[in-house]
């Protein structure tokens, strides 16, 4: 560790030590001590100071989660509000300007806006640059942007405060040419959520309508046209809508109910489990030493195409799951219109892991668009032919 | 298993670079190719090379008896270089399979001619012998040792055979001179002639016992070479792997069909994007185990399993879709695909089919059938 180093850990453990002192996490309501935390420059180190941050390496972070942690200290929602401290706060960093970035970082981390994400359209999928909402400036002359459009796949809409939002500003340029990045009030009366009720019976997901909503020009984060380039950031912080412990975990309920239930052994299935069990092991193991080299500073491409393994797995052993269990796994555990939070693999039934896993090859990326991407930008393969690349949004084929 | 160190440090990379050196150099495709159509193709001078000059040979042997006293980790290396260029020279069967049975029994005599390059051993069992117990089918009696081993990898080149003997209170291990009288030994055509495979007939032959006597010892031997076989095969496998990957991802850029290169089809890049994958994954499996044996971690058999399973389907996988994305080229005899296509699926059927390693995966965790 280079002197340098040890100065920071030093002042961030005195920063770490004075905000306990100051806020003791027993007896401070938890929301004041998030904000406390936030003031103190200890929310996201790598932030600049003033927006929740001192400007440090992302590095030294853990130290201070660590140490809160073990005071007992509140801990940000980061679990239920994925789209806000995953998506929505890199991207306001990134992109927003002081004011938005004093006005926006600050209730996000004190759990005051909880983010959802207004991307994808029922016409514009993995063709996410083609979505068709759209935004016009406000006649009268106040600058406001007046949205009009349909938005689907939203998780944690019917909870969220504030939305990311992507719309078409300019249909008389190339698609990618004409979408602008919004901050968008939830709140807004022509605001609409609706459950997206789904194959497993429950609605993780809504569609959002917005009708006439307003959003203010100071809530655009980047210029004008300049949407596409914004989401980027955004969509490269898109965490990987399922974690990389799945397969090992979901194969551990198939070991367990073979060593548990010998009437369900049959000896052709074993290969095949014992297949998945592999390349279940492979996964980790490629899993492993991607942090490796992450942590040793030599980062691999393989990060893109974890998520491309972890959905054939998912889809392969539940549907394996399902036919060990034979009659079993004719019966399913719970069709009712629940509003889940987070997605429970290992708590439901093998009839909902199999249904639930077919979304793993869909969301996120779709298993095709990552193979063109791993294709495309690691493999250095000859780019898709592209109709739509010169057209005016509003003349291309629909 | 969170302390494996999944990556390369820079002495192994320093070692990559030299064996790579020595292969570009004295190992091209055109080299290698003539292994099939002239039996008596002459590597041995590539292996010397490798054997003594670079000291490989002694790398899993420990520095007092003459080796390197290294481990499987750089082995895995040196494994990794020999399969990118499919290089015919007797790594696997002596400085592996040959020595690690010597160095389990406490040999030493063999065992230091064999670390410093002057002689070449191999381990008289079929190579496609999975890792577990092994049943001898030599005998030894009165008059020597008698009976017969098929398919056995390195034995027309080496000077002496490590050979597994069932005795009367069970495996015994013997060295016996490839000279010796009563020793036959038929090169037999291999599917690869890259790691050629001969039959071995003893007819009462002088030999040398070379277990302690123990009961097991000699069996506990045997089953330490083939687990570190089953390591190493791994990385060899990755090394056949990446090289399929590479060259049809270079050939797919540059072939052009219908007016545009054929690596822009979907058809072929998903394939190589799933490829390129699986190459990364085996990768990981392969450096694993390697890492595990090094260690001596109690995963090993587990990992060594978990590697041969996968690592040998990619490698055959790979080099199938090396021949089917060249087209036509990738099934003529000019063009070095097929060479990596015949090592990939030898070395599928080497040391345990996946099948086999699947199986024995199942009893190593507890699964009944």
């Amino acid at each position: 560790m280079t002197f340098d180093e040890q100065a920071i850990t030093r002042d961030l453990d005195s920063r770490v030590r004075q905000l306990l002192a100051t806020h003791e996490p027993a007896h401070t309501d938890p929301q004041e001590f998030l904000g406390a935390r936030f003031d103190a420059g200890l929310a996201w180190v790598q932030f600049p100071e003033g927006h929740g941050g001192l400007g440090l390496p992302q590095s030294f972070q853990e130290q201070v989660n660590a140490a809160l942690a073990a005071a007992g200290a509140p801990e940000p929602a980061v679990a239920k509000n994925g789209i806000g401290f995953g998506m929505a706060a890199p991207t306001i960093a990134a992109f927003g300007t002081e004011e938005q970035k004093r006005k926006f970082l600050r209730p996000l981390y004190i759990n005051e806006h909880v983010y959802c994400q207004l991307f994808s359209e029922p016409g514009a999928g993995s063709d996410f640059g083609a979505l068709a909402t759209r935004a016009v400036r406000d006649g009268s002359g106040n600058g406001d942007w007046i949205v009009n459009g349909q938005k689907v796949w939203t998780s944690g809409a019917q909870n969220a405060q504030m939305a990311i939002l992507v719309a078409r500003t300019d249909p008389n340029v190339p698609k990618h040419a004409g979408l602008t990045y919004f901050l968008c009030d939830m709140t807004d009366p022509g605001v609409e959520v609706r459950p997206l009720r789904q194959i497993t019976g429950e609605a993780e997901f809504n569609e959002v309508f917005l009708t006439d909503v307003r959003v203010p020009d100071a809530n655009r984060l980047g210029g004008e046209g300049q949407g596409w380039l914004v989401a980027l950031t955004t969509l490269n912080n898109e965490r990987v809508a399922i974690g990389s412990g799945v397969p090992n975990a979901m194969i551990g309920k198939v070991v367990a109910a073979w060593r548990a239930q010998p009437e369900l052994r049959n000896p052709a299935m074993l290969d095949d489990l014992m297949r998945l069990w592999v390349e279940s092991e492979a996964t980790r193991l490629t899993g492993e030493r991607l942090r490796q080299q992450l942590a040793s500073g030599q980062p691999g491409p393989e990060g893109s195409a974890m998520k491309l393994a972890l959905a054939r797995l998912t889809q392969a052993i539940s549907g394996l799951e399902m036919q060990l269990h034979g009659e079993a796994g004719l019966r399913y555990d719970d069709w009712t219109l629940r509003r889940p939070e987070i997605v429970d693999f290992i708590g439901r039934g093998p009839g909902y892991r199999y249904l639930r896993a077919k979304g793993n090859s869909i969301e996120g990326g779709t298993s095709e668009i990552l193979r063109n991407v791993i294709a495309e930008r690691v493999l250095g393969l000859p780019p898709e032919h592209r109709a739509d690349k010169d057209i005016a949004w509003k003349d291309l084929a629909r | 298993m969170s302390t494996a160190n999944l990556l390369y440090t820079d002495t192994e990379d320093a070692l990559r670079d030299a064996v790579r050196r020595l292969f570009g150099d004295r190992c091209k495709p055109d080299a290698v190719l003539t292994v099939y159509d002239h039996l008596d193709a002459e590597f041995t001078d590539v292996w010397k090379t490798l054997a003594a000059e670079l000291g490989l040979a002694g790398l899993l042997v420990p520095e007092s008896l003459g080796g390197a006293g290294a481990s499987t980790r750089e082995a895995a290396v040196v494994m990794e270089e020999i399969g990118r260029a499919v290089a015919p020279v007797p790594f696997l069967s002596s400085a592996v399979l040959a020595t690690v049975a010597l160095l389990e029994t406490g040999e030493t005599q063999t065992l230091e001619s064999l670390a410093d390059g002057s002689t070449t051993g191999a381990l008289t069992i079929p190579l496609s012998t999975p890792p577990g117990s092994y049943t001898a089918t030599v005998r030894v009696g009165a008059s020597g040792l008698t009976g017969w081993v098929s398919s056995v990898a390195g034995a027309n080149t080496a000077d002496v055979l490590v050979v597994p003997v069932a005795g009367p209170d069970g495996l015994e291990l013997h060295t016996v001179a490839r000279a010796a009288p009563g020793l036959k030994v038929t090169p037999a055509l291999s599917l690869d002639m890259t790691r050629p495979i001969a039959d071995v007939e003893f007819s009462a032959v002088d030999s040398t016992r070379i277990d302690n006597g123990d009961k097991g010892a000699a069996g506990d031997a045997v089953a330490e070479a083939l687990l570190c076989g089953a390591v190493l095969l791994a990385s060899e496998q990755v090394g056949v792997a990446q090289w399929c990957l590479e060259t049809t991802l270079g050939y797919v850029k540059q072939r052009k069909q219908f007016g545009r290169p054929v690596g822009s089809f979907q058809a072929l890049k998903h394939r190589l994007a799933d490829l390129w994958l699986e190459v990364s994954s085996a990768g990981a499996t392969a450096r694993y185990a390697a890492d595990t044996y090094a260690r001596g971690d109690a995963d090993t058999p587990i990992a060594a399993a978990v590697a041969q399973a996968y690592c040998s389907d990619v490698a055959a996988h790979a080099a199938e879709e090396c021949i089917q994305q060249h087209g036509g080229i990738g099934m003529t005899w000019e063009y070095p695909a097929h060479l990596y296509l015949k090592r990939a699926k030898s070395d599928q059927l080497a040391l345990g089919t996946p099948y086999r390693h699947r199986a024995r995966l199942a009893e190593l965790i507890d699964l009944p059938t």
